[in-house]
């Protein structure tokens, strides 16, 4: 595989432009700005609240230093609360080209869209001129989400990205699973894998912070879809989703925006700290993704039964479908095609080769079928979290 | 002949449903547990089927875990779904005939 190195050590397997928009009102304009550059690797971010949040403040800084990301533009409109000039110097502060429109400061719609495509273009040449290094497994981060999950996606996706994951981790690559609301059910196993048991303790208790949110908001991380594929409960798909997790021990407990210091497989808390606030802890799938590239992940595995289409800005998703029904349906959407495991065709291990095999693909520069599509969805929205312990984490 | 069916799927032998690999036609006869056993409805590829007869507030086990409990009483060769069974810690919203958003 072949990257990009950054100041900060790691390195990317992409070297995107994100164009930010800071506030819904700069929305439009940065999207223009976006929209000549669409197939260049100029991808479109940004955070639609006026009032000022600390999680979204953080997710767009380790956004805007993440290794799949070699410069970045802010778009503001001027009177939002979204601290720019904070955020550009902590990009800046990352040798990164980092440049602020401020839409009322530049005289509207048509100037800034003007100002900001001449920036992409400038900034684009030099990001098409930078040397690549080499990049080795154990320099990837890794992150797995499950969505449009169904009756097939706990018998062959998840379990054969687990099997994934038990390579990857294997090489010391990190490794991140979450949704802890979708683990509802399977503490106890979890705990039992542990790397120590200030951790199991910690884990245990997180899952209980995501059984009592969903309890306050009378609804489990489950949608219409998945009992239409055969899922009951929540319980049933938490078990099917465990699976993505592997064998591998669990050595850390992160949230949305922290790095794993090393190797090895981590656990993503999702679910917000503190009195529910600010709503579902996901309200689809591309907020998870998110997080898990704000942690660092240069790729993302996504498991999908019902057929899930999408992608991401920033970081490629490569998409394993669960059920051969959905595949033959879906098939120009999906990387992998896992439900063969389910007529005997293939084995999870061979499925989890597969896998890891589409991971170095993409590394090598391959687009995924979402990259090709042109898929780059995006979504922040507003939470809060307390910082993580030192338990949390393995020495690094 | 062996006791399963090779499309139906015995995920741990303390489960009490097993998961349907393939699209069955309602009517089939499927090896279970070495019994021939006739489905009572269509059943698509992972979706439940049970086991042995279910009294209601039974729990029901995939995985070797815990699932959640029937709400009535289940026949062995039926399917196991919303109908018939609940979640044991979250209610579960369906569409209701494609519409709307109902708990079950």
């Amino acid at each position: 595989m072949r990257g990009w190195l950054r100041s900060d050590g790691r390195k990317g397997i992409r070297n995107v432009v994100a164009v930010a928009y800071l506030v819904e009102c700069a929305h439009h304009v940065a999207r223009e700005i976006v929209s000549p550059f669409r197939d260049r690797d100029v991808h479109l971010i940004g955070f639609p609240g006026c009032y000022a949040n600390q999680y979204a403040y953080d997710m767009m800084r380790r956004l805007g230093a993440h290794p799949n990301v070699g410069a970045v533009l802010l778009v503001s409109l001027g009177c939002e609360g979204f601290d720019r000039r904070g955020l550009r110097e902590a990009i800046a502060a990352t040798g990164r080209p980092v440049h602020t429109v401020v839409i009322q400061a530049a005289g509207g719609t048509r100037s800034t869209i003007a100002a900001g495509r001449a920036w992409v273009e400038r900034v684009r040449a030099e990001l098409d001129a930078q040397p690549t290094v080499p990049v080795a497994l154990d320099e990837l981060t890794v992150g797995t989400i499950c969505g449009g999950s169904d009756g097939t996606s706990g018998l062959t996706a998840n379990p054969a990205i687990g099997r994934a994951f038990d390579r990857l981790v294997a090489v010391n690559a990190a490794c991140i699973f979450e949704e802890t609301g979708e683990l509802i059910g399977c503490e106890g196993h979890m705990a039992s894998r542990a790397a120590t048991p200030q951790l199991a303790e910690l884990i245990t208790a997180c899952v209980e912070k995501a059984a009592r949110y969903y309890a306050v908001l009378g609804h489990g991380s489950f949608a219409p879809g998945n009992a239409e594929g055969g899922l009951t409960t929540q319980e049933e798909k938490s078990m099917g989703a465990y699976a993505k997790s592997g064998a591998s021990q669990i050595v850390g407990l992160i949230k949305p925006g922290d790095i794993p210091p090393r190797g090895g497989l981590y656990l993503l808390d999702v679910v917000p700290d503190g009195e529910v606030r600010f709503g579902f802890p996901n309200i689809a799938d591309n907020a998870e993704i998110v997080e898990l590239i704000a942690c660092g992940s240069q790729i993302v595995l996504f498991s999908t039964g019902r057929g899930s289409v999408v992608g991401s800005a920033i970081a490629p998703v490569i998409k394993v479908c669960a059920n051969p029904d959905t595949y033959r349906r879906l098939s120009e959407d999906m990387d992998v095609d896992a439900g063969r495991i389910l007529a005997g065709e293939a084995t999870l291990d061979e499925v989890g080769d597969e896998i890891v095999t589409l991971i170095e693909a993409a590394g090598r520069g391959q687009k995924t079928k979402s990259e090709e599509l042109g898929h780059q969805e995006f979504i922040l929205t507003y939470k809060t979290f307390e910082p993580i312990g030192p338990a949390c984490l393995p020495a690094a | 002949m062996k006791p399963f069916d090779p499309r139906l799927l015995l995920l741990s032998e303390h489960d009490n449903v097993v998961v349907a690999c393939a699209n069955l036609r309602g009517g089939e006869i499927v090896r279970m547990d070495g019994e021939n056993v006739k489905l009572g409805a269509e059943v698509s590829v992972g979706f439940k089927i049970a086991r042995r007869d279910f009294d209601a507030g039974e729990k029901v086990t995939k995985y070797g875990a815990p699932i959640g409990s029937t709400t009535t009483a289940i026949r062995r060769g039926e399917i196991v779904h919303l109908h018939n069974m609940k979640s044991d810690y979250l209610p579960t919203y369906v569409h209701d005939g494609g519409v709307g958003f109902t708990k079950r």
